[in-house]
């Protein structure tokens, strides 16, 4: 028979968990990882509980971004998450540290599982996750094993990011996946033809907003307050009120 | 203990093949043990047996042992997993996520980490059985 047991428990493990936010792009590059962290601090801010888990198992970043310390975290009928910035984090980094996971399709579909499986989340009113870009195994697995995930898509104003991005909105559209809306992240000049606020309403999405370019940003790497006063934390203050 | 999480997950399982066998009662479930997780069976059974159900109040727990093959994509060498060569905090990443094994572990003959966990990865649920 050989049945793989722990996706079946995977439901469970989210029971108490109110709403899953995938922040997404069909890019590289954009953003994911600043927006995901810097959302899990806002949110956190107006009083949810909240959790992180860093699904870009090849190229971590959230644990730079919010400087969390890699202690092993605590075991309880599972794995319990560390608190890092007051968030319930989770990441493979807990296990491999620093060093490289060169990983195929296969190993990533059961780091996640794995990871799904063990990890006790507990009572949370968002668990954000910070995706690796594409439609890939990860954004599938996703769709298999969360599907009441609500996507939030970053995009920049390039031509070259929003064309990508729009074929994993389709893609999500088909799939009648819920998304909350679009983000336009590192604003420097206004777009030369069409404005990315144009081109999400075309695609019948909200728009929730545009981020510029802030030259703080890289300072603000490791360090919870100047994060949320990047144009990021200004600008997802606004956005969360919709939530 | 992170066995736990795995037990509930057996038991789940096992639950819901029952209902679909429509099993009144569960008299065995064989669960298989991949070396490269290496499982406690202590704190396993022990788990198994505190949170199992009335549906499982007679079934005896089996664990099949399996052996980890690694085979090399790179070169094609076969090898045997030994975790006696490791240190004891790369055993454990192992343990929670087996797949860190690629990050710790190169192939013995040519040093890549690009190879598949043929067998004896973590655990599988292997059979039941009841009376309906
Ligand atoms: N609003 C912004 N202003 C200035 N720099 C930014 C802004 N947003 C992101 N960046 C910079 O862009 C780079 C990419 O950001 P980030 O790593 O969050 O993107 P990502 O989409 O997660 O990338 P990947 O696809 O590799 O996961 C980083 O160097 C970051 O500092
Ligand atoms: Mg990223
Ligand atoms: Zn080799």
């Amino acid at each position: 028979m050989m049945i793989d047991p722990r996706v079946n428990v995977i439901a469970k493990r989210l029971v108490n968990v109110k709403r899953v936010i995938a922040v997404s792009s069909g890019k590289g590059g954009v953003g994911k990882s600043l927006v995901a962290s810097t959302l899990a601090l806002v949110l956190k801010n107006e009083g949810y509980r909240v959790g992180l888990f860093d699904l870009d198992f090849t190229s971590p970043s959230t644990h730079i971004i919010l400087n969390v310390p890699l202690v092993a975290p605590k075991e309880d009928k599972g794995l319990v998450p560390s608190l890092a910035c007051g968030i319930s984090y989770m990441s493979l980094v807990y296990f491999i540290g620093e060093n490289p996971a060169p990983l195929r399709g296969i190993d990533v579909s059961n780091v996640l599982i794995e990871l799904l499986a063990i990890t006790q989340w507990g009572n949370l009113d968002f668990l954000i996750i910070d995706m690796p870009p594409g439609i890939g195994d990860i954004l599938l697995d996703l769709l298999r094993f969360i599907n009441r995930a609500e996507f939030l898509i970053v995009t920049t104003g390039s031509l070259l990011a929003f064309e990508t991005v729009k074929k994993q909105v389709v893609m999500l559209c088909e799939l009648k996946t819920p998304i909350i809306g679009i983000m336009e992240n590192m604003q420097q000049t206004p777009n030369i033809c069409c404005s990315i606020e144009d081109k999400t309403k075309k695609l019948g999405l909200p728009f929730l907003g545009k981020i510029v370019f802030d030259p703080n940003v890289e300072s603000a790497i490791g360090d919870e307050n100047k994060l949320l006063n990047t144009s990021i934390g200004q600008t997802l203050k606004h956005v969360v009120k919709n939530f | 203990m992170h066995e736990w999480a795995l037990a509930e997950a057996i038991l789940t399982t096992a639950a819901q093949i029952a209902e679909v066998e429509q099993l009144r009662e569960v008299t065995c479930v064989t669960v298989r043990l991949g070396e490269l997780q290496d499982a406690e069976l202590g704190i396993l059974k022990f788990a198994l047996n505190e949170m199992k159900s009335d549906l499982f109040k007679n079934a005896k727990f089996r664990f099949l042992r399996a052996k980890t093959e690694l085979s090399c994509r790179a070169c094609g060498n076969h090898w045997r997993f030994k975790k006696e060569k490791l240190d004891p905090v790369t055993v454990e990443a192992i343990h929670f996520v087996p797949e860190a094994a690629h990050t710790f572990i190169k192939c013995p003959k040519c040093g890549s980490p690009d190879f598949e966990i043929s067998s004896g990865r973590g655990i599988w649920f292997d059979s039941i059985q009841g009376v309906k």
